[in-house]
């Protein structure tokens, strides 16, 4: 299954995950219903649609935190049932909530190292420089603002350099400044490792500064997912026209 | 009378600075006994409690309710009924009454291992199940293992459970019922400060009584403090 897609670190993509029928059920509610989707490497995928569209659940499943009721999930040709810790551990997510632990920023941005026994101690310098937190590295984590969480947060998953990186709305609420210092590390670290990105956002202008391809959500399903410049001038279907026309779609 | 009870505080304030300074035997021998028992039964209170808190804090069982009735009663376990309880066990015609415990240290423990694993489980489940349930999926997200996970929570609860471990060593080091029945006050053999004290009191000797309690405080207030201090360095 391969792709032409239009990022600079990847021209023939291979299909990292691959979702057929995939369902997912809390008791009797059905929260998502995925017919077909693949997500290619190297590319940023956005996920748009009104809240409970199921777009925070997809990227669970994506992550591996949750399984499917049904349907096939697969990860470089991996099947979700059969996936190792070690395929695991190449994705991570940023939340729209960042929790930290109760301690140093550095013992932050380190934690996903030491899960993995590694200790990049200049990575780990990088990474607080590369976020704008370099001299705060000893400070607590408790004493930060919502958007030095954040993009500490960000750090610590960009500094166990994943293969995927997962973003739940991670410049929901955020002040200017540091929702275009968020975009410009999203787009940094996918302009230098080529890593694939699913960004779930309710802000239609970032989806279409970052992403290359941009799917729309309603009700658990994916209504259309085209290229950017498609999905925003030439939408296929009404809701999503009228979604990219600001409307409320449901 | 305030004058009196002044006198016998000062008296016995330098008594047990004298029995302090002067290494004398008899109580250096109390002492190491107090502490040897009451670490001992803390432990193995913790060996047991933290990982059964943790376990009940971050996941949800059937007897969960049950269990957690349970641990909560135990934690106000009078520590006489736990002395008598396990009196009744250790006791020749007990049902492990031929593994000959009952008046030794080792009884001693037993029965304060059972004052200190309701206080160290439950208030562990307690710190374990305040911590934000989406520290969990962040750690997994991160590529936490279930036992990572656990651990990360762990480490976020430590206030909360050195706090338990603080509570479960004070109810320990202080209690007298227990000790007392089942370890039966034996000198150079079953009796710690808690007993001393009782038996000092008994028989008048006020001023040793106070001594011995002034230890018994000084003792907790530095343990104590020094956990304290574990519990301020460890939340950087």
């Amino acid at each position: 299954m391969a792709r032409y897609c239009a990022s600079n670190a990847c021209l023939m993509c291979e299909a990292l995950f691959q979702l057929r029928g995939v369902r997912k059920e809390y008791g009797a509610r059905a929260v998502l219903q995925i017919d077909a989707l693949e997500i290619f490497a190297g590319e940023i995928l956005a996920l748009v649609g009104p809240s409970g569209a199921g777009k925070s659940t997809l990227l669970r499943l994506l992550n591996f935190l949750e399984t499917p009721t049904s349907g096939q999930l697969v990860y470089r040709q991996t099947p979700f049932e059969n996936i190792s810790l070690e395929l695991r551990r190449e994705i991570t997510t940023v939340f729209q909530r960042p929790v930290l632990l109760n301690t140093s920023l550095r013992a932050n941005v380190a934690y996903g190292l030491q899960l993995r026994g590694a200790r990049h101690e200049a990575r780990i310098d990088e990474m607080l420089a590369r976020v704008g937190l370099a001299t705060m590295a000893r400070a607590s984590a408790r004493k930060l603002s919502g958007g030095e969480m954040q993009r500490v947060a960000l750090a610590r998953a960009l500094v166990i350099e994943p293969r995927v990186l997962l973003l739940d709305e991670p410049t929901a609420n955020l002040d200017p400044y540091n929702v275009a210092l968020i975009e410009e590390i999203v787009r940094a670290q996918h302009h230098e490792r080529g890593t694939t990105i699913v960004l779930v956002t309710h802000n239609l202008f970032q989806a279409k500064r970052l992403a290359q391809r941009v799917g729309l959500m309603l009700n658990g399903q994916l209504i259309e997912i085209a290229d950017a410049p498609a999905f925003f001038d030439a939408p296929q279907d009404a809701r999503t026209a009228a979604f990219v026309r600001g409307e409320m779609v449901y | 009378m305030v004058f009196d009870l002044m006198d016998d505080l000062a008296r016995g304030f330098t008594q047990a600075l004298q029995l302090i300074l002067g290494g004398d035997a008899a109580l250096l021998e109390i002492v190491a006994l107090s502490l040897r028992v009451s670490f001992i039964a803390l432990l193995i209170a913790m060996l047991f409690g933290i990982p059964l808190g943790a376990a009940l804090g971050l996941s949800r069982i059937r007897a969960q309710g049950l269990i957690t009735i349970l641990l909560y009663t135990g934690m106000g376990l009078p520590p006489v009924v736990v002395g008598l309880f396990v009196y009744l066990l250790l006791s020749r015609s007990g049902p492990v009454g031929a593994l000959g415990w009952l008046f030794t240290p080792t009884a001693m423990i037993v029965a304060q291992v059972i004052i200190a694993f309701p206080l160290v489980a439950g208030l562990t489940m307690t710190s374990a199940a305040s911590v934000d349930p989406q520290l969990r999926l962040q750690a997994r997200a991160l590529g936490a293992t279930r036992v990572q996970e656990a651990w990360a929570v762990l480490r976020e609860a430590r206030v909360g459970v050195i706090a338990a471990i603080v509570a479960a060593f004070g109810a320990i080091i202080s209690e007298v019922g227990a000790v007392m029945l089942v370890g039966g006050n034996i000198e150079g053999k079953t009796r710690v400060l808690t007993t001393a004290i009782v038996l000092n009191t008994r028989t008048g000797d006020f001023e040793l009584a106070l001594a011995l309690g002034i230890i018994l405080l000084a003792l907790a207030f530095v343990i104590n403090g020094a956990l304290l201090r574990l519990q301020r360095v460890s939340d950087v």
